[in-house]
């Protein structure tokens, strides 16, 4: 069944955006999604230790983007200056280092294309054995620790008060989203993960009242852009990642008409 | 070490800096199961900042805090919600405790907000709010409860249905109950210790001798002040512009 590229990259994507659209929502909610642009473009820098070394990719992406979560929150500690300032530092500091590695290393052919925007050509069997393993594992911590991150989401300090410990909670997110950009590099490309994150739960927010809501939506959004994108890239020759983040753009839109509809309903 | 089984948190000098000033320093204070301490002073004083340390908010404090219980319920002085965030006062209610849908109605009830129960949190007003706010501190029964100006935008009946409910809430429960009043001058009559801050604790004492004053009887009725009270304290010392403290 997996012996066709496509049947595996629409595994593959279905089981990235299982895990993209609940993660999303915090990322909006939480306003990260410059942090997870930061990861993301850390992420480069985690290829070509991969290939440098003969890591396996995932596992080295994920190292190396956790580590910049940890140098980020030790500068915020450290530094005066503004979180925004030192995500752009990060960001585009790794990515330069990154692409400098990349030109010394002439002998291993890149496909810089593919790394950056994704390609499903690239997807294999074990490529999908660590989407859906990983996955269901972030999936697993997430629920452990919802309670304590939702709560802490709509106030600190009455998480702190009734016992949820929120900066627990918080540094394991901090590793979720540096496990979400490990496992969906090959599939959508490091440039636009964070959109994988943000647009379908963006999506989501414009048709939900509650939480839970927007996080199913989340999901649904995830998952109908991926199957829109790959059979568009497919059918168009594009990459996969910019399929796939178009096709959540038009989900967005026809959410907005959504919007406009509940405000001539209140009116 | 627990010489008081009734104890729920005890400060003992407790104080709090940020950026090398204190915000509050020189706390002692404990709240008994069953029993209300109001903490009342003027803006700045360190009441918000005093409840913070008991409820372990803040960590890095001079002086000890002992505290006997995890069941806490706490109402924050001020909370806002994010308009990224849909969510609605049911799902509000169930925010650090899972409880059953007849306890969040029940506690809506009590508190007069059992209307708003799908409604938008961010589509209420500030009374309703506070309402809410305090129907959710109060349903998960909590041994100790914190409540930083509970009734702040209530109106007046209101107000005195609310310091009635938390009256009967401290008894029925059996919670020791930390409040911080908006009031400088008002307390419940229901309170059993009464702490005075302004950056350290200036005076506290009992209330009830002020109980059935009879000034704050004519101005709110008979039955205000069977909940409400005037709190009527002489200070030995004035806090001058500068911060520094002037004995009379």
């Amino acid at each position: 069944m997996f012996d066709d590229f496509f049947i595996r990259a629409l595994f593959a994507g279905i089981g990235v955006a299982l895990v993209t659209g609940p993660l999303g929502c915090f990322v909006v909610w939480r306003r990260l999604s410059y942090f997870g642009d930061t990861l993301s473009h850390s992420a480069l820098l985690g290829v070509t230790i991969a290939y440098t070394f003969q890591f396996n990719l995932a596992f080295s992406v994920f190292i190396i983007s956790a580590l910049i979560a940890l140098i980020l929150i030790q500068l915020q500690k450290k530094t005066n200056l503004p979180g925004d300032a030192l995500l752009g530092l990060l960001a585009h500091s790794s990515l330069a280092v990154g692409l400098v590695v990349i030109g010394f290393l002439s002998f291993i052919r890149f496909d810089i294309m593919g790394l950056l925007f994704g390609d499903i050509l690239a997807v294999t069997v074990d490529d999908l054995l660590i989407i859906w393993v990983g996955g269901a594992i972030i999936l697993i911590v997430l629920k452990l620790i919802w309670k304590s991150l939702f709560a802490s989401t709509v106030n600190y300090e009455l998480a702190e008060a009734e016992g949820l410990n929120p900066d627990r909670a918080k540094a394991i997110f901090t590793i979720l989203m540096a496990a979400v950009i490990a496992i969906s590099i090959k599939m959508v490309g490091l440039l636009l993960i964070t959109g994988m994150l943000i647009i379908p739960a963006a999506m989501a927010r414009n048709v939900s009242t509650s939480p839970i809501q927007m996080v199913f939506y989340s999901i649904i959004g995830g998952l109908l852009s991926v199957i829109l994108g790959l059979y568009s890239s497919l059918e168009f020759n594009t990459s996969s990642g910019p399929s796939i983040i178009a096709a959540s753009l038009f989900l967005f839109i026809l959410s907005l008409l959504r919007i406009k509809q509940t405000a001539r309903l209140k009116n | 070490m627990r010489s008081n089984n009734n104890i729920l948190v005890k400060l003992k000098n407790a104080g709090y800096q940020l950026n090398g000033k204190f915000l509050v320093e020189g706390v002692s204070l404990e709240v008994q199961k069953g029993k209300i301490v109001t903490l009342i002073g003027p803006n700045g004083s360190g009441k918000s900042t005093t409840a913070k340390i008991a409820l372990g908010i803040y960590k890095k404090i001079d002086g000890k805090i002992e505290k006997y219980t995890d069941k806490v319920g706490y109402v924050p002085q001020k909370i806002s919600i994010d308009w990224t965030l849909p969510i609605r006062v049911n799902d509000f209610m169930i925010l650090t405790d899972s409880i059953s849908n007849e306890q969040i109605e029940e506690a809506l009830s009590l508190t007069g907000a059992l209307h708003l129960k799908n409604k938008n949190l961010g589509n209420l007003s500030g009374g309703e709010f506070q309402r809410v706010l305090l129907a959710r501190a109060i349903s998960k029964k909590p041994e100790l409860l914190v409540l930083d100006e509970p009734v702040q935008g209530v109106d007046f009946t209101g107000e005195i249905a609310l310091y009635e409910l938390i009256k009967k809430i401290s008894e029925e429960l059996n919670c020791g109950i930390l409040l911080i009043s908006h009031d400088l001058h008002t307390v419940m009559s229901a309170t059993d210790h009464v702490v005075c801050l302004n950056g350290h604790v200036c005076c506290s004492g009992s209330p009830t001798d002020v109980a059935h004053n009879h000034e704050y009887k004519a101005l709110f009725g008979e039955q205000a002040s069977k909940t409400l009270t005037i709190y009527e304290h002489k200070h030995d010392h004035v806090h001058t512009n500068e911060g520094d403290i002037k004995k009379n």
